[in-house]
């Protein structure tokens, strides 16, 4: 299937990319982004695409909740992905959803909601002697090597979000931002096949289309 | 903190006598404009570094909405920075629609006055973040509001009102705005009908009032004739983002020259 795709696109394409539709938000950003980027994107809502793909992206707009629910079904597609040590690609919500729970469930009355758990931690609200949502461009300052992040330290990316990831292990955290506090805006596990960005690179003007590019290209590489 | 402040380009997007979108702006509260393609001006200010980009649907009629979706997904498709997009949204389904098509935040105006809960709806469905709450604020002397604050040494309320300014709500803006942010809103997008089209600066009691009462991020509008206004709001109203349409279209500044000179006065600007 991939390879006849491959084929009838004339131009150049780097890798396939599955991007998960889940019922929420807005996917066509991310899937241009990811286009422009070099990919070959499927929207999907079928966990067995996940299998062909090179890379499965987690896009994110929405509720903590209703994106686990809307996940639901693709939780143990993801969750092999991931082990199988292949690319798994979260942004914003998605990004959170990589991480065990989060307050944004609970707040909400319902109790915990399980997150994959592939990044573990938890996902906390700012507290509210700042204006929340944090929204706006911010500055990537990289802590550690990891090619999502390739030439990026410095650059400014944009976010929306009003909960932030607090990964159990520091080392977690790719790159960190600073909002009141500094918090993660890249993380990655440690073997790097699962990582995410609090940040929208679809969003992100040239500096998020090189985060896609870094993507698209380690998906290429695997 | 190191976010930065927002510079943001709008377009008003009418069906033209074919039935294609069509950017129009008014000049001087007169005829409106036409003033481009939807789909070139995002190309043009998604590289000219705008830091976001807002399309309002002026069409007001239902013909006109299946055009309007497939222009917000071509405009989508030329976007790389956030794309918020208003007019017309009543229900939680068109708020799911316009966001499918291709939004990352839909403004919602008259449609919340008139439903309030739509503003739940929307927060619990979609996220805060992509709720953003537009009022258009008519400036009141009379003892008829709940907020006031001190313009030109009177006592003055603003008043939220629809149909372009046409038509008062008795809506207290600043209670509103409290109450929009209680309900979910994850942004405030403050037009004012006395500022709009004058090119003598943004409402700054206006949006200082709203910026003082919320805690969300607030999107100043009407009124931008040049980036010194645009130093004024950020400076002396602490707005957010400061949104202009006029002086971008007719190419009287660019995105880049507003925002190096807003970055040599101490505004953080996204270079």
């Amino acid at each position: 299937m991939s390879e006849a795709r491959t084929e009838t696109g004339s131009e150049e394409r780097l890798a396939d990319v599955v991007v998960v539709d889940y019922g929420l938000g807005n996917l066509r950003s991310a899937t241009r982004g990811l286009e422009r980027a070099g990919a070959s994107v499927t929207v999907t809502d079928d966990p067995d695409a996940f299998a062909d793909a090179d890379g499965v992206v987690l896009p994110g707009v929405g509720a903590f909740r209703e994106g686990m629910e809307n996940a639901g079904p693709y939780r143990e597609a993801l969750v092999d992905h991931a082990e199988a040590g292949r690319p798994l690609f979260g942004i914003c919500l998605g990004m959170q959803m990589l991480l065990t729970t989060s307050e944004e469930a609970e707040r909400a009355g319902q109790g915990d909601v399980e997150g994959l758990d592939l990044v573990p931690g938890r996902n906390v609200r700012f507290s509210t002697d700042r204006k929340v949502p944090h929204m706006g461009w911010n500055e990537l300052d990289v802590e550690r090597d990891h090619p999502l992040v390739d030439g990026v330290d410095g650059e400014h990316a944009y976010f929306v979000h009003s909960y932030y990831a607090v990964p159990d292990d520091g080392d977690a955290v790719v790159a960190s931002t600073e909002y009141g506090e500094r918090f993660p805006a890249v993380v990655a596990t440690e073997a790097g096949n699962v990582m995410g960005t609090q940040f929208h690179p679809e969003k992100s003007g040239e500096t998020g289309l090189r985060i896609l590019r870094n993507f698209v290209e380690y998906c290429a590489e695997r | 903190m190191t976010l930065t402040k927002r510079i943001i380009p709008c377009i008003d997007v009418d069906l033209d006598e074919e039935g294609d979108a069509a950017v129009y702006t008014g000049v001087n509260f007169e005829d409106l404009r036409y003033s481009g393609d939807p789909v070139e001006m995002a190309r043009k200010y998604n590289e000219a570094g705008a830091d976001e980009f807002v399309f309002l649907d002026i069409t007001a009629s239902a013909e006109g909405r299946e055009t309007m979706l497939d222009t917000v997904s071509a405009v989508a498709d030329e976007c790389f920075i956030p794309l918020t997009v208003g007019g017309g949204i009543r229900t939680r389904e068109d708020i799911k629609e316009t966001l499918r098509a291709g939004a990352d935040k839909v403004s919602i105006n008259s449609g919340a006055i008139a439903e309030p809960s739509l503003i739940d709806a929307g927060a619990d469905a979609f996220g805060s973040q992509c709720i953003v709450i537009s009022v258009d604020a008519r400036r009141r002397f009379d003892e008829a509001g709940e907020q006031y604050v001190e313009v030109d040494g009177e006592s003055c309320w603003f008043e939220c009102t629809v149909k372009g300014g046409r038509e008062g709500t008795g809506l207290d803006v600043v209670e509103w705005a409290t109450e929009a942010e209680e309900r979910g809103a994850g942004e405030l997008f403050v037009n004012s009908i006395d500022a709009d089209g004058t090119k003598d600066g943004y409402d700054i009691p206006l949006t200082r009032a709203v910026c003082e009462s919320v805690s969300t991020p607030v999107i100043a509008s009407s009124g931008c004739g040049g980036p010194e206004d645009m130093e004024e709001v950020f400076v002396d109203a602490d707005a957010d983002a400061a949104l202009a349409a006029s002086i971008f279209h007719f190419d009287e500044y660019g995105i880049d020259e507003v925002k190096r000179y807003l970055a040599d006065r101490g505004v953080p600007m996204r270079l």
